[in-house]
């Protein structure tokens, strides 16, 4: 390359960077001011100040914020892994066995995944105070499923797509049950997409806000993203401004520690899910 | 270690096409056999039948007495190595080799003997611990066999193993194979369509047609006493030579000048228009560097030359000729049949390396009648062939191969026995 292009790229670069984090760091600014800074129209707080976040950790939001945040990893640890588990098995069938019904499937997940959601969540929330899913874990890790496993299913069919067929047959041959085949020699192979996958599939589930909003009333159940929602300021004429803001921070610490850990299988997986080896 | 028998198996995909059709073979014991043919002949289908990986439409496989036709692959206790090797990733090469013991639960001071007995055997003992990824191709191919071996399996399966090594290092993994077997003693069935490999490694070769079984015999007799016009096309490199010929008296009238045949050959012949002439290059020479003495057995004649090929330790002259309009679609059918595209109706001769013929220039050439075969241009069937040799070839065949095993086996036990 040479060294025009070369800083082309790099400027092209620095502005996509500057573009996608301007957001983040506004929130982190917002965070970091006290109540009487929020509206003075810099970027940067006079004062650096930790109030936001005593509030929302110790202070009066804390109630409302802390069993959200563990609702949502609960909610949302469980409903990656049941769908990772059910979408591997469902990949697995798609992608090597030949049975009537498979673009059906793959379809119907297909018209899942785009259907939207806001049409279905009025039904969904008189169904489940009927049969007592309302308010309950249960009662959201069922539609993450359903907002999770397609898109789950499709990744993965890509990726066994790509295994070849022989390693399969290979333990076959050495003496391995169709079984022993899939969990020794398939599923390690299929390991970085199985990453992806979950990854993908927490954090649709992680920023999902209108069920989340709809289906709980209370501390039980209730995600961050709808408590956010509830915040109040200090007076009834306050905004909750830099409290939301804290608590946006702190709820995108673990989607960037994920990524940071598993950044090196993602871009494997991505890049050998779509690239033909 | 058992036999292997094939009763008119028949193998039809979903569309009706038969990919095998009516195979019968007997593999015996110990016996390395060569499954040979161009593509799309069936030769892998057959194999990856027995194997169990493709299901059988018709017919019974039999392997050391028992009908395994229903039997999934990991109860026929065969092993495979497969063209792209199919070595998994994620293992260690040790872990590789061991799989197949690691799944019929074999003790672990076993599977560290077994897997170090076959490390020994394949050079394989400094790589145990790397992954398959960092291996150059020779290397996978060696884990690959190391796979096969560490088990007492019935029989060892190659579909194409070499095909994806450069040609150096095809020839030496060959004479290892050979070697290997020879010492293991183990039923082998090998798939091929490089015809040096079906040469050197087989027994006996089976060559396939659509399917169809054309031919199974010594590479000898292959070679000497080939049944049609299809296997004699086939094997040998360059090919054989067909030319468009008529009997006149007990003389074969071709393009190169009259063939005299003996009394008995010319009977065998006689009573059809056109007949086709097979001759290898290596029947001709150079007229002027021919022995007094050998000069009567065959002819002479003088032809134009148009391109020579000179290799060092021989030398190829081509040779076109005029043929008649059936005979060329013939040839152009087969050469097609054959993997290869011969637009020209040429003659490939091997001449001396010390020749001085030279390109566009008439030229003088001997051709050495007693062992051309004369063919059917309508069934493609040997007309000449005399089935009492080729059946001594093949028996002669066997019994150097006993004497081999022998040898190989005096002195050394086969790796993972005891």
């Amino acid at each position: 390359m040479s060294t025009r292009k070369k800083v082309l790229w790099w400027v092209g670069g620095a502005i996509i960077v500057v573009y996608a984090l301007f957001p983040i760091a506004w929130i982190i600014s917002i965070s970091l001011k006290a109540p009487s800074d929020i509206a003075n129209g810099q970027f940067t707080p006079t004062n650096v100040s930790w109030d936001n976040y005593e509030t929302i950790l110790t202070g009066s939001a804390s109630d409302l914020f802390l069993p959200a945040l563990r609702n949502s990893f609960g909610i949302c640890l469980i409903a990656t892994a049941i769908s990772c588990l059910l979408a591997m098995f469902a990949a697995y069938a798609i992608a090597r066995l030949d049975f009537p019904g498979k673009r059906l499937i793959l379809s119907t997940a297909l018209a899942v995944a785009i259907f939207p959601v806001i049409s279905i969540v009025t039904p969904l929330f008189n169904v489940w105070r009927q049969i007592g899913l309302y308010d309950t874990w249960p009662g959201l890790i069922l539609p993450y499923l359903s907002l999770t496993l397609p898109i789950s299913i499709w990744t993965m069919s890509a990726f066994f797509r790509e295994i070849p067929w022989e390693m399969e047959q290979a333990a076959q041959v050495d003496g391995a049950t169709t079984w022993q085949a899939f969990r020794k020699v398939i599923v390690p192979l299929a390991a970085p997409g199985v990453f992806t996958t979950a990854i993908i599939a927490f954090f649709i589930a992680w920023n999902d806000f209108v069920y989340g909003i709809v289906l709980t009333s209370t501390e039980a159940a209730r995600p961050v993203p709808a408590a956010l929602g509830l915040f109040s300021g200090a007076s009834q004429f306050e905004d909750p401004t830099g409290a939301i803001a804290a608590a946006a921070v702190l709820v995108t610490i673990p989607v960037v520690v994920l990524v940071l850990l598993f950044q090196r299988r993602i871009v494997a997986g991505l890049t050998n899910g779509a690239v033909k080896g | 270690m058992a036999s292997i028998e094939m009763q008119h198996i028949v193998k039809q995909y979903g569309d009706g096409f038969p990919a095998v059709n009516d195979v019968s073979l007997d593999i015996a014991d110990g016996e390395f056999m060569i499954l040979v043919g161009p593509s799309g002949c069936g030769k892998s289908t057959l194999l990856r039948m027995i194997v169990g990986l493709e299901d059988i439409t018709s017919g019974d496989m039999v392997i050391g007495g028992k009908r395994v036709n229903d039997l999934a692959p990991r109860d026929r206790n065969l092993s495979m190595v497969f063209q792209n090797y199919a070595l998994y990733p994620h293992m260690t090469v040790f872990e590789n080799i061991a799989f197949p013991l690691r799944l019929s639960k074999t003790p672990d001071d076993e599977v560290r003997r077994r897997v170090n007995d076959a490390a020994d055997v394949l050079e394989l003992k400094e790589h145990l611990e790397r992954k398959p990824a960092n291996l150059s191709g020779g290397q996978r191919q060696r884990v690959a066999m190391g796979r096969a071996i560490v088990r007492q399996a019935e029989a060892f399966l190659f579909d194409e193993p070499l095909s994806n090594l450069d040609a150096k290092l095809r020839g030496q993994m060959r004479t290892e194979i050979s070697r290997l077997q020879r010492r293991l003693g183990i039923t082998t069935v090998y798939v091929t369509h490089d015809q040096t490999e079906a040469m050197t490694l087989g027994d006996r070769v089976c060559v396939l047609r659509k399917g169809k079984i054309q031919q199974v015999a010594s590479p000898r007799e292959l070679y000497e006493q080939p049944v049609n016009l299809f296997v004699a096309g086939f094997i040998g490199s360059p090919p054989m030579n067909f030319l468009p010929a008529s009997l006149e008296g007990t003389a074969l009238q071709t393009p190169f000048g009259a063939i005299e045949l003996d009394e008995a050959r010319a009977e065998k012949v006689r009573g059809r228009d056109l007949l086709l002439v097979g001759i290898r290059p290596e029947y001709f020479e150079d007229a002027s560097l021919v022995d007094e003495a050998k000069r009567p057995v065959g002819s002479t004649f003088t032809a134009r030359v148009d391109v020579t090929e000179w290799l060092g330790d021989s030398q190829y002259a081509y040779i076109p000729y005029d043929a008649p309009q059936a005979v060329t679609d013939q040839l152009r059918e087969l050469s097609r049949e054959l993997d290869s595209e011969e637009l020209r109706t040429q003659a490939i001769v091997s001449i001396d390396a010390t020749s001085r013929i030279r390109e566009g220039r008439d030229a003088e050439f001997w051709l050495d009648a007693r062992k051309i075969h004369v063919f059917d241009p309508q069934t493609g069937e040997n007309l000449t062939r005399d089935a009492e040799a080729g059946a001594e070839l093949t028996r002669m065949a066997a019994q150097d191969r006993v004497d081999q095993v022998d040898e190989a086996r005096g002195g050394a036990t086969p790796v993972g026995a005891g």
